[in-house]
């Protein structure tokens, strides 16, 4: 039996909610970007390049956008993992390397962010 | 024969398609008992062995296309963000990652976590118009999903075209 305890929300509903919060931050995001590098990408040069993501509305957007990524791709593969990873071991394997992963993410979104 | 009838009145059918048409449970009377006895005595039971008809619906494969989408987002997410670390390194970094993107290989993955995400978004929406209500119905599901392939379609070709 597939216990809640490694949810995201410890229920069904609170990651209903989160999953839905995150995936409009997330398709923002995917907006923002195309919309800017369909107009701006022709003839990109680093210092615009540098200059768009520089900007601290752009830093804390992004930011936003890997932190819902990483509560949004959590929610989606624990219900994958739960669906097809029958046996306990291999499924918190799988989900400990998605957690350390996705922790990378963040950490090295931070970085490179805040780096330049 | 009467004691075949009331086996079937045991199991408590909700309905049953047979012979003269459509009985309800409540229907069921003893006019109609000699039908109820042929099914009970006939082993001739529909059975299909042929897998090759089988299908999955086209709602399912939609659904199972976004979640596959989904997985390759996570590990997609990998080379975009190394992709992004780079092009802000300094000069020499952007322009590598310009150069990346001539690379036949790294252009087909980037084309490839591009169609994924471009897949994910258009089910993803799909799914939110479906929280609220709409395309749930079986004329208007399979609808939804061819919909949301079809556009799903075009925008992976432009992403394709966007890269190369």
């Amino acid at each position: 039996m597939v216990t809640n305890v490694l949810n995201y929300g410890r229920s069904g509903v609170a990651d209903w909610v989160v999953q839905r919060f995150s995936a409009l931050i997330l398709a923002a995001y995917t907006v923002v970007m195309v919309v800017w590098l369909a107009v701006n990408g022709g003839e990109l040069t680093f210092a615009q390049w540098q200059g768009f993501m520089g900007q601290t509305w752009m830093r804390i957007f992004t930011l936003l956008t890997v932190l819902a990524l990483a509560g949004h791709a959590w929610i989606g593969l624990w219900t994958v993992a739960t669906d097809y990873m029958k046996k306990g071991v291999i499924r918190v394997a799988f989900l400990g390397f998605v957690a350390i992963t996705l922790f990378i993410y963040v950490v090295w979104a931070i970085s490179i962010l805040w780096g330049f | 024969m009467a004691a075949l009838y009331l086996v079937v009145k045991e199991h408590a059918l909700p309905f049953v398609t047979f012979g003269r048409g459509h009985y309800t449970v409540d229907h069921i009377d003893h006019r109609y008992e000699e039908d109820f006895q042929d099914m009970a005595m006939s082993s001739e039971r529909p059975v299909n062995l042929d897998l090759t008809t089988f299908r999955f619906p086209i709602t399912a494969i939609a659904s199972i296309l976004h979640r596959v989408s989904g997985v390759i987002l996570f590990f997609g997410s990998f080379i975009l963000m190394a992709l992004l670390g780079l092009s802000l390194e300094n000069e020499a970094g952007f322009a590598d990652a310009l150069a990346l993107l001539e690379n036949g290989f790294m252009a087909f993955m980037i084309w490839g976590v591009l169609s994924a995400l471009a897949y994910h978004f258009v089910a993803g929406a799909k799914h939110l118009l479906m929280d609220m209500g709409y395309g749930e119905t079986l004329e208007s599901g399979p609808v939804f999903a061819k919909v949301s392939m079809a556009l799903a379609f075009v925008l992976i070709v432009l992403a394709g075209a966007w890269v190369w």
